[in-house]
């Protein structure tokens, strides 16, 4: 009986999504130390260990597996679902989470940190479970509750710094926007229950439905998975949220937690048969205006953390573009692009959440190192932290798209969708080239500022200049993130063996796509061939120098004799040229404290990049709401015996309304 | 064969040249007789033997910027064709790759910039790469109106496609996409108008205050994967300007390059005619080369 469980793969992965949840129970329960959090992540590799194997087995194979259960609350049978769709979104949790939990094992030791250690342990594993049960529910009450305990997880996550005001702020900004998404999903699940009659959801491809009805539950779905996404201009909870968390957690939030928008989408769009072409459209433009927005916002900051955060809404516009080019080809009957974008996206999705994390994780180690995020202060690095470096390099040159790393295959992808589409008779789609080349050339200006100001030149501070090196629980982690991102540029067909059993869920049309017009070996000669030359022209350019006469000396300065490390350029000054181009879209306060007169006194410059969005739009709007609801707080005073007479009168007015 | 041989051959040896014959041109119309032809292999041969000296501040990613560089323009001239010709490999949105490696190789170069720590050179990678931003799609621009014109998305095709007849029935959408590509070689290649390369004010440099830290063969990779990328954004020009096929191979080979010297030419008397813009007018130029190339393709959709 137990021997036919264990061989059936999916019942493996459930086992596993238990294994996580009660992964830092034992913590909260043994005496605070270390041994809690070792336990936590042993679990999380085990977990991972068990779930992983089953998961790629299951995918290649195309296995559909589903269980039904009667739960005896009011909703009617739920279901778990075991199908392409599920299992691949199941990929980066249980990737991103064990190696998280082993990366918190250096940066967050409960041994120095007794008071948030175990919950911070506790709540990642629920996180990462409830996101694994969010992927796997088949029916809408179970998925929203899946998706209250994650967003409530994600909260408590981001909460351990409670005593700066700002993490309080991101905290709060993060619950209500997460909760105006859940309000989105409310409207969602009622309307399918309208039109289906069940909350179990409808099959593959089933349901067709009239304009209006239709109209509603995208609508919904895009509000509420979109906000979740990170879509412009749902995003405004994100950069703060995933800048103020601990570095271990912005890699599950951003690498993994905003996938479960684009999975929602996913599968809300799965459920129709046929989709009118202004939704693929209406994708496709918020994904490149998120992707262009998010980025050239990201060029301007000064924080590290929230410059990666930014970049994510990038990349998560970038998945959004691919989801609507695919959705447009399934509509026009062209299977090429019905191809090339979903497969783009789900691949670009795989990619994102190795190198985000990767960036997260290296983000932490400058924050153990020097304890601040703040770009304008840090400098020299690499002399101090080498193998944080060279792991951020890989990340920052992989996230650009450059050759040879796997950012590049996938946005590869996402060029030939657009540029093919330029034979079309009317060639809207070709517009789309340049869209994401104007992408490219700013991710290269926000990651060159990333990496150059962080980890090379001179310190700019005593932290930097005397940061130290990560320990290896914090590296390891950045080390098999870093080898899976040269892994999918050199082959990306390991990762599109992955995506192609999803691919017929979404978009049908993408079967009959004869392949790419070539071997994705190209990718491995390619790769293969730059890094063999880069290789060897550095080990000329050495040998060359080992025989010439080499000599140090300072920076050439230009003349100046007496240069100091605060003459440098900073990451400030290195993205105002660029803010300056974009200043009708980002904005920011430059404030300047000119010397003046004969004896001048100190003199200042201050940057600081604005949340236009949030601070002059919604905030304003909310603090007008605050006043309206001002009178109703009158109806909330703690005494409870009116409150039981509110209950009784609202039964009372129900019952009376049903009848 | 002979053919992907004479490629390579080319494609390594003549680069020098151009700059070669740019500089004769603006010897003689400032009425000098100028260095000769030869002189950047001269000063390329001198490099790789003179010493080095490297700033304290630096890493191993001073080191390694210019050879990752030229490593990627290398492998970026085995993707275009030359004159009439296949290129060494082809395939399809091979027009991509051509594009990023030279993105690789900027991120490269400007890293290698900001480790030495100088304002200077600091200023000169944020340059390069925010001008870059406002070049890269006037590229890709042009690209995609050779795709919609070839119906290929490979370089060798799309760019063989283009002949006569071609020119005779869109030449005006193809006179618009050729300005914007002139605009960004020189962009793309640090010439007058956008940045001077004989200039001693590092204030005013992009590309040439980049790259003040580095001597001996450290430079001299550096000067020679200019002159690299310099050659191959001028081939991608010269096909599209000499739409001719004579049938012959050699004969071919010889238009190419007459193409290609004329071009180093025109260079020439653009940078003694013209003098640097300022750097807020950089932009403005660059946003008017890739309205000039979003022209050509709604030209060629009519």
């Amino acid at each position: 009986m137990f021997d036919s469980l264990l061989q059936d793969p999916s019942l493996v992965v459930l086992g596993a999504v238990l294994l996580a949840a009660l992964s830092g129970v034992p913590g909260l329960l043994l005496r605070p130390g270390e041994s809690g959090q070792k336990l936590a992540s042993l679990l999380a590799v085990a977990a991972s260990a068990l779930a992983l194997p089953a998961l790629i087995s299951l995918l290649v194979a195309g296995k559909t597996s589903r269980y039904v259960f009667n739960w005896g609350l009011p909703f009617g049978p739920t279901e778990l679902s075991f199908d392409p769709l599920s299992l691949l979104f199941l990929i980066p949790i249980f990737l991103v989470f064990p190696l998280g939990s082993l990366y918190a094992l250096g940066y967050w030791p409960n041994a120095s940190r007794p008071s948030t250690g175990p919950s911070l342990t506790f709540f990642y594993g629920l996180l990462s479970a409830s996101m694994a049960l969010v992927v796997l529910a088949h029916s809408g009450p179970l998925l929203l509750m899946a998706w209250e305990v994650m967003a409530l997880s994600g909260f408590f996550l981001l909460l351990p710094e409670h005593e700066s005001a700002e993490v309080r702020g991101a905290a709060t900004v993060y619950l209500v926007a997460s909760h105006v998404g859940v309000a989105g999903l409310f409207v969602l699940f009622s309307e399918l229950r309208m039109v289906t009659g069940s909350f179990l959801f409808p099959e593959t491809g089933s349901l067709a439905l009239a304009g209006g009805a239709a109209t509603v539950v995208f609508l919904a779905a895009l509000v509420g998975f979109g906000s979740k996404a990170g879509l412009m201009p749902l995003h405004i909870w994100l950069p703060a949220a995933h800048a103020n968390a601990p570095s271990h957690v912005s890699a599950l939030l951003s690498g993994v937690m905003l996938k479960m928008g684009i999975y929602g989408l996913l599968r809300v769009l799965s459920f129709f048969g046929e989709r009118p072409l202004w939704w693929g459209g209406t994708i496709l433009v918020l994904g490149l205006v998120s992707a262009l927005l998010g980025i050239a916002i990201a060029a301007v900051q000064k924080d590290f953390k929230r410059l990666l955060a930014y970049s994510s809404i990038e990349n998560l516009g970038l998945i959004a573009a691919g989801i609507g080019m695919a959705l447009i080809g399934q509509e026009t009957g062209n299977p090429r692009l019905a191809y090339l974008g979903l497969a783009g996206a789900l691949f670009h999705l795989l990619n994102h959440s190795l190198f985000k994390p990767l960036l997260f994780f290296c983000a932490g180690s400058v924050l153990h190192a020097t304890g601040t995020r703040d770009l304008d202060l840090m400098g020299g690095l690499g002399k101090r932290l080498p193998r944080t470096a060279l792991l951020s390099l890989v990340g920052a040159v992989a996230i650009c798209g450059l050759p040879p790393f796997n950012g590049f295959a996938s946005e590869f992808l996402l060029y030939l969708g657009f540029l093919g589409e330029a034979r079309a008779p009317l060639p809207y789609l070709g517009l789309g080239v340049p869209v994401l080349a104007l992408v490219g050339g700013v991710a290269a200006i926000s990651f060159v500022k990333l990496y150059g100001i962080t980890f090379l030149g001179a310190p700019r501070s005593e932290a930097a200049a005397h940061g130290h090196e990560a320990p290896a629980a914090m590296l390891f982690p950045m080390a098999v993130l870093g080898v899976l991102c040269l892994l999918g540029g050199l082959c990306p067909v390991l990762f599109l063996t992955l995506v192609q059993p999803v691919l017929a869920t979404v978009v049908p049309q993408a079967a009959g796509f004869a392949g790419l017009p070539y071997s994705l070996l190209w990718f491995a000669a390619a790769g293969g061939v730059l890094l063999v030359l880069a290789l060897g022209l550095s080990w000329l350019l050495r040998r060359r120098q080992q025989v010439l006469p080499a000599e140090t000396g300072p920076t050439w300065g230009c003349g100046y004799l007496a240069p100091t490390p605060r003459m440098e350029y900073t990451g400030s000054s290195f993205g105002l040229l660029f803010g300056s181009f974009s200043s009708g879209v980002v904005r920011t306060r430059t404030s300047t404290r000119a010397p003046r007169g004969l004896v001048p006194g100190a003199a200042r410059a201050g940057y600081l990049p604005e949340e236009t969005l949030l601070e002059r739009l919604i905030l304003p709007a909310l603090g007008l709401v605050g006043i309206a609801f001002r009178y109703l707080r009158r109806v909330q005073h703690g005494e409870v015996h009116l409150y039981i007479i509110y209950i009784f009168i609202t039964l009372l007015a129900l019952m009376l309304w049903v009848r | 064969m002979i053919d992907i041989l004479v490629h390579i051959v080319i494609a390594l040896g003549l680069p020098p040249l151009l700059l070669g014959v740019i500089g004769k041109t603006k010897a003689a119309f400032a009425g000098r007789v100028g260095a000769p032809f030869l002189q950047p292999y001269y000063d390329l041969a001198r490099l790789f033997r003179k010493g080095v000296v490297i700033s304290e501040t630096t890493s191993w990613i001073f080191r390694a910027g210019p050879a990752v560089t030229l490593a990627a323009t290398l492998c970026a001239g085995l993707l275009i064709p030359l004159g009439r010709h296949t290129a060494p490999i082809s395939f399809d949105g091979d027009l991509v790759l051509f594009a990023y490696l030279f993105a690789l190789g900027r991120f490269f170069t400007t890293i290698a910039a900001l480790d030495t720590g100088s304002s200077f050179e600091g200023m000169g990678a944020a340059r390069e790469v925010s001008f870059a931003c406002l070049a890269e799609p006037t590229l890709f621009f042009a690209l995609i109106t050779l795709t919609r014109l070839s119906g290929t998305l490979s370089l060798t095709p799309m760019l063989n496609h283009l002949d006569l007849s071609v020119w005779l029935g869109t030449g005006a959408a193809l006179i618009l996409m050729l300005a914007g590509l002139f605009v960004v070689l020189l962009a793309e290649n640090s010439r007058i108008p956008f940045d001077d390369p004989n200039t001693h004010l590092e204030l005013t440099m992009i590309h040439e205050v980049m790259v003040l830290d580095h001597s001996g063969p450290y430079f001299g990779c550096i000067l020679y994967g200019a002159a690299l990328k310099l050659f191959l954004l001028g081939a991608l020009f010269v096909n599209v300007a000499l739409p001719f096929t004579t049938g012959s191979s050699l004969a071919d080979w010889l238009v190419f390059l007459a193409g290609m010297l004329a071009l180093s030419v025109a260079v020439g008397v653009v940078e003694s005619v013209m003098a640097r813009l300022r750097l807020i007018r950089v932009p403005q130029l660059l946003v008017a080369a890739l309205i000039l190339t979003a022209f050509s393709l709604v030209l060629v959709v009519r």
